[in-house]
């Protein structure tokens, strides 16, 4: 059996699998395309008129604009992981696509690779879905704010991984339930999403940097919409490549041990 | 005649359980080869390390002269697969699934577009082109999915009980097509546990059982070589019993009759009306169900 830190043998027949999820999703796109187009317009509107009225400036811009860019990271981040714990845990399982697919030239890697180009590019779709709608109001900077585009697609990828990950190992599809309520709405509260993560005790700030990836991506997504760069942008993005490249290669290993019998 | 598949010793484990043990066996151009065995025989199991979605634990398995587990893109592009399960798309029509599938096997697209509609066409389901997989039911399942597995042209199919749990038309409809496929110069290689399936359609056949293949041969050479050419049944009486016994036939109790198998079914039971005063007898022919039954037993295997 291969080690689960080997580099996964992947093809660009990768690509003909994200193709096969595009084409379900255009089929429906209208489904799919306005959730986040309508979550951008109720966000503006609970955070802008609600609470943003009681809390006026954060670090010396308006709340709204705040808080923008954490909705666009979370997006990011929910659209990926969704879609590649449920969703694909719906492929795998109950429909038993990925055994139909590697019974062509694909390999496992590669329907799994395939499956993760999806997931990130779920996470572009509803970036550029919900960026018109702030830019529309202003909450957020042109043109800097249109690098959250690629940044979607990085992001996304992260996410994809780490919930291939737990795809890969859930005994059935209730249990995904767990990293969902464990990790991703805690990530939604405590990553400098609504408040600064100053604002929090020391210790926990450290644990928020070191192992919650949507702290980083969050991070970046404000320096592009404010724009507020800084050399940190670097770090930040290292940090969210490395998680994207172990989590990947970790996704498709665990995959190949599952399936592959 | 060129081997398409050679097996030697060919061996699955799971943890303990071994599935398939140490079997051998060569599948040859242009022929129905069958494996048949009640469940849990490690005929699927077989499927799987001949289709390269299961590598071996021991032993040497070539496919077109490959090892799967070296060259499965190659050899895969080459195979058409149907599933024991059914596995079609259920977010594309029936045109959809075979579109979608050709793209795997790197088909440009007009091309698939009319393979597709031809395979439709194959397994009598143009009308289904448009619709989606839920509406079809179990019958044009298992058609679309031989459709879907012909469509790279393979030269080689494999078929995981092609006709399970379909009516009587629609096994017939693929019996039918598999014929075609064989006179096309197709090898085709499926298992079953449906006897007369596998009598029909098979040149050759292993037997299987607890992993390991018991007989293999020509279905009509089996019947012959292991029971005889045809079987008397008669009811499991005393007085029959003690007849059979003062004649000195040979019998096997099957449930409340017994069987008798002879090279002259007329001549046994006219001795037994003649002498025996039986309520029922019954001729027939013998074949590959007495075989299997013979050699895998009678008793339920799950």
């Amino acid at each position: 059996m291969r080690a689960l830190w080997t580099l996964p043998p992947v093809t660009r027949r990768a690509t003909k699998v994200w193709q096969r999820n595009l084409d379900v999703f255009v089929k429906t796109w209208k489904v799919n395309f306005f959730p986040p187009f309508v979550e951008a317009f109720l966000y503006l509107f609970a955070i802008g008129l609600g609470i943003g009225t009681y809390v006026g400036m954060i670090d010396d811009v308006p709340y709204v604009n705040f808080i923008a860019p954490a909705i666009l990271a979370i997006s990011i981040m929910n659209s990926a992981f969704f879609e590649c714990t449920y969703g694909s845990y719906v492929r795998m399982y109950y429909q038993k696509s990925f055994d139909a697919i590697i019974a062509t030239p694909l390999s496992i890697e590669d329907v799994i690779a395939g499956e993760l180009l999806w997931g990130a590019t779920r996470s572009v779709i509803s970036v550029a879905a919900m960026l018109p709608v702030f830019a529309f109001f202003g909450v957020i900077s042109l043109p800097f704010s249109l690098f959250v585009i690629p940044l979607a697609f990085l992001g996304g990828l992260m996410f994809a991984g780490i919930a291939m990950c737990f795809t890969a190992i859930t005994p059935g599809i209730d249990t995904l339930n767990y990293p969902a309520f464990l990790f991703i709405t805690p990530m939604v509260l405590f990553s400098g999403t609504f408040f600064p993560l100053e604002i929090l005790p020391v210790a926990f700030q450290y644990v928020a940097v070191a192992i919650l990836p949507l702290t980083h991506l969050v991070a970046v997504t404000r320096m592009f919409t404010f724009p507020a760069l800084s050399p940190m942008l670097a770090l930040h993005l290292a940090w969210i490549a490395g998680v994207t490249i172990l989590s990947s290669v970790l996704a498709l290993n665990l995959m190949r041990r599952r399936l592959i019998t | 005649m060129e081997e398409i598949i050679q097996a030697r010793n060919l061996t699955k484990r799971y943890n303990d359980v071994v599935a398939v043990d140490e079997i051998s066996f060569t599948v040859r151009a242009g022929e129905v080869f069958g494996f048949l065995g009640p469940n849990g025989a490690g005929k699927t199991t077989t499927m799987k390390m001949i289709s390269c979605l299961s590598p071996r634990t021991t032993g040497s398995l070539a496919v077109f002269g490959m090892d799967p587990e070296e060259h499965p893109t190659v050899i895969k592009a080459k195979m058409g697969i149907v599933p024991q399960e059914t596995n079609l798309d259920p977010d594309f029509t029936c045109a959809g699934n075979l579109t979608t599938y050709a793209r795997y096997f790197d088909i440009p697209a007009a091309e698939a577009q009319a393979r597709s509609d031809s395979l439709l066409a194959f397994v009598q389901l143009e009308e289904k082109r448009d619709v989606l997989i839920d509406k079809l039911s179990g019958g044009m399942k298992r058609r679309l999915i031989l459709a879907r597995a012909l469509i790279n042209n393979p030269a080689l199919l494999i078929l995981d009980e092609p006709t399970i749990g379909l009516d009587p038309q629609a096994r017939h409809l693929i019996w039918e097509r598999l014929r075609l496929l064989q006179a096309q110069g197709n090898t085709i290689v499926l298992t079953t546990h449906y006897l007369d399936e596998a009598a029909r359609l098979c040149d050759r056949l292993v037997i299987m059982d607890s992993g390991k293949i018991l007989v293999e041969g020509a279905p009509a050479d089996l019947v012959k070589q292991y029971v005889g050419s045809e079987i008397v049944e008669v009811e499991k009486s005393d007085e029959v019993m003690a007849c059979l016994s003062r004649l000195g036939i040979a019998s096997e109790n099957v449930g409340d009759m017994v069987q008798i198998a002879t090279e002259s079914a007329r001549d046994v039971a006219k001795a037994l009306l003649d002498l025996c005063q039986p309520k029922r007898v019954i001729t027939r022919q013998a074949t590959l169900e007495d075989v299997f039954l013979k050699l895998t037993g009678r008793t339920l295997k799950e």
